[in-house]
Parts: structure tokens; sequence; C-alpha cells
């Protein structure tokens, strides 16, 4: 049989009313806990996995389809109405979508961001049913010197958003690094800036740092200018969903994000965030609206982001089905529900348990299409969040970021940290420090560390390793015409424009 | 604050146990399981196990899992010794990953302070190379090893870990200084099998299990495994067999927190007994690639120190302890 073959079956099994209820179920739940900042796909699935003693296979792993790609609809929510980001992949989101709330279009960043994850999920759901075998083999050439080289690459790319003052933008992003330098350090186990405490060997949550600094800081703002009588949220303006101009700009970012999350979550060590942010940093620099990001909010900033976090959802899927490879949280909890089936995912599962496989896909498909349903008459219900005056909805947002914070691992340090971060928070802002690239430097740091070093101890402290290996050279040379190449065209530029004569120092 | 805290936590363990229905008034009695884990791991894996069986087996009416993770479990061993000492119908899930954790960490608490009831799994490990290595044996690995540690990177789990600890254990045998080796320890299992998959490393260490699939796909070579004798179904040699003197299990078993009756101690390794010897428990670890290696009460306990100690001298080896 072929794929195309394979996947009519697989819809045959995912097509029955009991297992389009399991998915509805999934996606409905996912969606809940997207929202709740704290309780990630991970944990919910792991919390059912005792549901695999009593259902179908087939109807477990809808179910736990559904969740997964449900979160990743729902993060984006809060992201955007409240700036609480629900899931780390939806940070980004964060960015934009919360300034264009605040500027009356929260309809249209939540549109954007639904049928741009539809777009960008079915395209990484074909991606994995047609392309997985490929795609496989790339992310298996990628080591340590390779990873440190992509690392290299977001760096430089991420730049973009560190901000108007770059000293400002870099001490937030130094920040960040050493925030993700706390706990115990992988490649030795000593444990580092835990000043003795427990609680920190494991290292501080992204969510939590993410949440204190961009939801909880914002609310003290807000609370320290109410009498100043400004930032008052603006209702809804235009039409409740995307304009045509709106929609204009949104395609091309879904695309891009897509073409950017696939390959990059099939990466074992690529991720969820990486390619948001680097969405996030191409759309700013293709944007024809430079002007309104950071300020009302640019549609591309919601748009790519969110696509890319989707694609790189299906991406995650690809070592896990075609190697048994789990390369997240997420998928690792999926691969020891096929254990307690007695099914032991690896390089045969594809052929094995086609059925199951490919009943699987088919779901991931029907997911899709049953969330972009369910969350675009959501959006009028959201919207009216918005409508509720500012005090009690930033008391709200502080209940809310409080429980889900709470609810990451019960501990009251937890808490502690994010009212310390959001302090922190406040004066980041009240001195004009941006909040994103703390987060940037916390999930990219300790990446470009750890592979670093693991690069450097297979190569036997060999540092010719980072451009011997040609994948690696590539990815180094993009790195250096990121950052020398606007330089580069910037001056050829002013000669063009000025004539050869005006260019000082040119003798 | 204390009793809120319980609560909350409790509550949200409790969503899993939803499924239980209404406790039916039997004589069996109702106990609480604490995992100083996330859920989805090892530990809380044993832990859903184990509820799972005892409730099948009619041992139990009901059960209440409680997580507390962090710190390979030494955030929640100090909450179990200190705030549920004395109850008759707890126990708590760990290992030897805990072991090491406990000298890594110099954590305050340790596990003479609670009390062993059984000692249930063990997953033995595995050294295994790409397909395409020069090396066939184990012997191969070994003489490459003496010959330059430096040039054999070995992946695994992290630092200090079962793996990193069986390494310098066959290290420590073959004479080679653990100061020497090349061990690039990795967080996921995931990500080192990519790394072997990938020709990344010349060998890579971690539970059978882990690389099993890889193994009969013949993407792996399977050198050696860490068990006392061969097992059944996998075409490998043991250390021993190779001439390699060491034996490692990276063993689970439950503990009763401190100060319980010598009646609650009994009764409750009487259940784990009865349950490690049903039919049920025995299909749970063949589907899970877990040996069962059960072993309770006092020799439990002498396990437990002399396993200590072992890893305690091995973590010094490798300049983790």
């Amino acid at each position: 049989m072929d794929t195309l073959g394979y996947l009519a079956h697989g819809f045959a099994v995912a097509f029955t009313p009991t297992n389009l209820l399991w998915c509805l179920l999934g996606t409905t739940l996912g969606t809940a806990i997207g929202v709740l900042p704290g309780l990630g796909p991970a944990l919910t699935i792991a919390l059912l996995l005792p549901i695999t003693y009593q259902v179908a296979p087939e109807a477990s792993f809808i179910l736990f389809a559904g969740i997964y790609y449900g979160a990743m609809y729902g993060g984006s929510t809060t992201s955007i109405l409240l700036n609480t980001p629900g899931e780390s992949a939806t940070i980004v989101t964060a960015l934009e979508g919360n300034r264009m709330a605040r500027s009356g279009r929260g309809g249209a960043a939540l549109a954007t961001s639904a049928i741009g994850s539809f777009v960008a999920g079915t395209i990484g759901t074909l991606g994995v049913a047609f392309l997985a075998p490929i795609v496989v083999k790339l992310a298996l050439a990628f080591g340590p010197a390779e990873y440190f080289s992509l690392m290299v690459l977001a760096f430089i790319t991420v730049s973009a958003v560190l901000g108007s003052s770059s000293v400002r933008g870099l001490t937030s992003l130094f920040v960040g690094f050493v925030i993700g330098m706390i706990g115990v350090d992988l490649q030795t186990g000593q444990p580092r800036f835990t000043f003795g405490m427990g609680e920190l060997l494991d290292g501080v949550d992204v969510i939590i740092v993410a949440v204190g600094l961009f939801a909880v800081g914002e609310t003290l703002y807000v609370a320290s200018r109410r009498y100043a009588g400004k930032d008052e949220i603006v209702p809804l303006r235009g039409s409740l969903y995307m304009t045509a101009s709106e929609w204009a700009r949104s395609w091309k970012p879904w695309l891009r994000g897509a073409a950017i999350g696939f390959p990059i979550g099939a990466l074992p060590a690529g991720g969820a965030e990486i390619p948001t942010f680097l969405s996030y940093a191409i759309e700013k620099k293709l944007s024809k609206h430079k002007e309104e990001f950071g300020t009302v909010g640019a549609i591309e900033g919601v748009a790519g982001p969110e696509a890319a976090n989707n694609a790189s959802a299906a991406g995650v899927l690809v070592p896990m089905l075609t190697l048994g490879l789990p390369t997240s949280a997420t998928a690792a909890i999926m691969l020891s529900a096929f254990q307690s089936y007695g099914i032991n995912p690896g390089p045969l599962l594809l052929t094995t348990q086609a059925n199951l496989v490919w009943g699987l896909i088919a779901s991931l498909f029907i997911a899709n299409v049953i969330l972009v349903i369910l969350n675009l008459p959501l959006i009028g219900l959201w919207v009216r969040l918005l409508k509720i005056p500012a005090p009690q909805l930033y008391a709200g947002i502080l209940v809310f970021a409080t429980v889900g914070t709470y609810g990451i691992s019960q501990s009251p340090i937890d808490l502690i940290i994010l009212y310390l971060l959001g302090a922190a928070g406040f004066l980041m802002r009240r001195f004009d420090f941006p909040t994103a690239p703390v987060i940037i430097g916390m999930i990219l740091g300790p990446l470009a560390e750890t592979q670093f070093r693991r690069a450097m101890t297979i190569a036997n402290g060999d540092w010719t390793v980072f451009y011997r290996h040609p994948l690696s050279l590539t990815l180094l040379t993009l790195a250096f015409i990121g950052l020398v190449g606007p330089h580069i065209w910037a001056w050829i530029e002013r000669r063009r424009t000025r004539g050869p004569e005006h260019v000082p120092g040119d003798a | 604050m204390l009793n809120r805290r319980r609560f909350l936590s409790t509550t949200a363990a409790g969503f899993a146990a939803l499924h239980f229905g209404p406790a039916f008034a039997q004589d069996a009695p109702q106990i609480q399981i604490f995992v100083p884990a996330a859920p989805g791991g090892g530990w809380d894996q044993t832990a859903r196990t184990i509820d799972q069986v005892l409730r099948s087996e009619k041992l139990i009416s009901g059960s209440q899992i409680t997580n507390v993770g962090g710190a390979g479990g030494t955030v929640g061993l100090p909450q179990f010794v200190n705030q549920w000492k004395g109850k008759g119908n707890a126990l708590m899930v760990a290992g030897m990953v805990m072991v090491g954790a406990i000298i890594a960490n110099k954590a305050a608490n340790n596990l003479t302070e609670v009390t062993p009831i059984a000692r249930l799994t063990g997953e033995f490990e595995a050294l295994v190379v790409p397909a395409a290595s020069p090396f066939k044996t184990a012997n191969d690995f070994v003489a490459a090893l003496k010959a330059d540690p430096t040039k054999v990177p070995v992946a695994g789990g992290s630092a200090g870990g079962s793996d990193h600890i069986l390494f310098g254990l066959i290290a420590k045998t073959a004479g080679v200084p653990a100061a020497n080796l090349s061990y690039v320890p990795f967080a996921g299992g995931g990500e080192a099998l990519s790394a072997l998959l990938g020709n990344q490393v010349a060998a890579g260490i971690s539970g059978y299990g882990e690389f099993s699939e890889q193994v009969k796909a013949g993407a792996l070579r399977l050198l050696a495994i860490s068990s006392d004798k061969r097992q059944e179904g996998i075409d490998a040699p043991t250390l021993k067999e190779a001439g390699i003197d060491v034996e490692l299990f990276n063993w689970r078993g439950v503990f009763a927190p401190p100060g319980v009756s010598d009646e609650d101690k009994a009764a409750m390794i009487k259940m784990v007994e009865t349950m490690a010897k049903s039919e049920a428990w025995a299909t749970e670890c063949k589907n899970r690639n877990w040996t069962p290696i059960l072993l309770t009460g006092d020799d439990y306990a002498k396990f437990v120190a002399e396993d200590t100690t072992r890893i305690g001298a091995i973590l010094k080896d490798l300049g983790l302890a």
C-alpha cells in the first residue's frame, strides 16, 4: 500500500463515531489546558495515562493527539488577551498579539492565530504523512556541532527583537542567560546559582519567567499608572474577524512559519520555541509595517510564530513515529502510553502498527478541522474579556497567573519567584528595558552552552569541528551573512544614493 | 499553610484518580502513594502500575497518588520524611537514582530515615554501538577505552545518573582513570538515541528498554547488558560473561515513612509481596521491560546500604561527590 492508501485507511479508523467523539473531547480539553498556564499537554496526558487500561489504543491516541494540538491553539488565547502565555511555544505570540488586543484588534489576532494554526498544522501533518522518512534522515545528521551553529544563527536572527537600544536589549538577554543557568549543570552534575535551595536544582520554569515578566510586571505597571488616566483598554475596533488587508498580510507569514516550524520541530533537540523566535524575527524584517511592531501590534508577528509553533508540533511527531524517538516531554509520555499497550515504539512502529499510526495521523487532520471550528466562534466570547474594566481585568490576570504557576509543581517557592520576577518586570518596564530578550536568553543560552560543550567533548577539545562539518559550516556562514549582510547592504545603498565622492573616510 | 498545601497537591493528584469510582466499604485498606517525581517518569509509572495492580488484585479499595518532583527526588524526600511521618498506609516510590542524587546534591535527608518495604523492579543497562561501529564485542570497546579513553565518547543520561555510574564502573574494572572518560550526557532518552543513530558518538549506555527496538531493527548493536544473568530473548552476553566484572540494576522500590508501627510495616510488606507475586504484576513488568527483583524488609535495607556505599565510591571517582 502506498502512503495515500494508508492515509485513506487511517481516515477509516478515525472516522468512527466513537473515535470522532474522543477527538472532540481531546481538542476541547487541549484548548482548555492550553489556556491555563501551568497545565501543559505533557502533564495532562500523564494524568490521563490510566485510561489506557480501559480503552482501545486507537481511541486513546486520538484523544492524546487532540490534547496535543488543542494546547497549541489554546496557549495563544491567553498570550493575546492577557499577556499570560499558557505554553512556552506561545510566548512570542504575546509580543505582538497583546499589543493588537490593546489597540482594539484582539479579534483579528485571535483569528489569524487560529487560522494560521490550522493552515500550518495541516501542512505539518501532511509533512508527517509524506515527508517523514526524508526529514528524519536530515534530523539525524544534526549533531551537537550543528545544533550549536543553529543556535548561533538563532542568536543573530533574534537580535531583531532586542528593541531600539542594543545595550538595553543585551542586558536583558544576559539576565536571561543567568536565569537559564540556574540548576544542576547537565554536563557535570554541579549545582549553579541555586544558593543551596533544593527547589532550584531543576532550574526555573520558563513559563514562570514569562508569566512573571509579562503578566505580573505589566499588572504592576498598569497599577502604578492608574491615576495618570492612561493605558485604558480600547474596546473592539472594526470587524470582529480579519479585514481583507489583514488576510493579505497574514497568509505569507503562515506559510513561512510552517516552513520554519516543521523541520526544526522534527530535529531531536529543535523544540517549539526556536522556530517561533526565528519566524518573529523574519516577519519583522520582511514586514512593510515595521512601525506597528511593538506599538499597536503587527499581525505578521502573530501569524508567523503561531503557524511556526503548530507546524513544529507536527514536526515532533516525525522522529517519534518513524524511529520511536521521543523529542519532547509530550512525545515521551505518548511513547510510554504505547508501552502500556505492550506496543514497543521503535523504527518498526510504522510497519507493525500501521493501523494505529495512520489512524493517529488521520485524526490529527480531523483535530485540526475541529479546532478551527471550535475556536473561531469562541473569539467573539474571548474578546468580551477585554471589555472588563482595567482594575478587575488586571486583578483577574494576577489571580490567573498565580493559580497557574502554583499548578506547575505546587511549590510555594515558584510563587515567590513569580512575584520577584514580576517586580523585576515592573522595573524593566519602568526603565524601558525590553523583557522578551530575557526569555530568549533563557531558552537559547543553556541550549547553546550544552550543545557547545557536547560538541567539544565528542571532538576531544578540537575547535575545528564547527567548520569541518559541512552542515555546521553552512549554518555558520548563514549566521555570518545575517550579521554583516545588512551592514554591507546599507553601505552599498549609501554609496549608491550619495555617490562615491561623498563617502567619508573612503580615501 | 501546611494543610492547604497538602490539600491542593492531593486534589491535583486526585484528578487522575477520578475513575476509581466510589470506594466499596471492604476490609481492603485505602493507601497513599508518594512519588518524588513529576508525572510521566519511571517512578510515576511504577506508582501508577502498583496502584493499578493492587486494585485489580483487590488488595486495596482505593488510593491517592501525590507527586512532588524535583532534583532526582531530593525535593520530595524531606516532605515524605517530615510531613508523612508515622502514616501506616503510605508508600514512597524511589530507587537507585535517588541514592545517587542524595550523594551528588549533598541532600539533608537520606534513605536510612525511611522504612524499607520492598525492592520491586530493576532495569538493567545496555552497552550499545551504532551498526557501523568497528566495535564488535564489549572487549573491543574496553580495549579502545584502555588505548585512549578521550577517543571513545559515550552517550548516556545526566551526569551522575545510572548510565554515568555504569560507565564509571566499567572503566574502573578496566583500570582506566574515571577522570579521563569522555562522557556526553543527554537530558532525554530520545536525544541520546539520535546521537547514536547519527553516529555522533562511539557508544551509548542506557536502560535496555531505551535501545531494545533499535537493536531489533538492526540500527544499533548490543554489546553487553548489566544484568546478573543472561536474559531470555536478548542475544548478548552480560558484562560479567564478557570479562568485565560489573553488575548493575537501576532498581526501583517502595518505602514507608519513618516511625510506622511494626504491625503496619509487616502488613505493608505482606501486601506488596502478594502484589509482586501476582500474574497481573508479571504481565505489567513484561510489557515495560522491567525485571522483577523482589527483595523485602531487612534484606532490602541491607541492599540499600550496600548500594549507597558502592555508588558513593564511584561518584567520588567521577568527581561528583
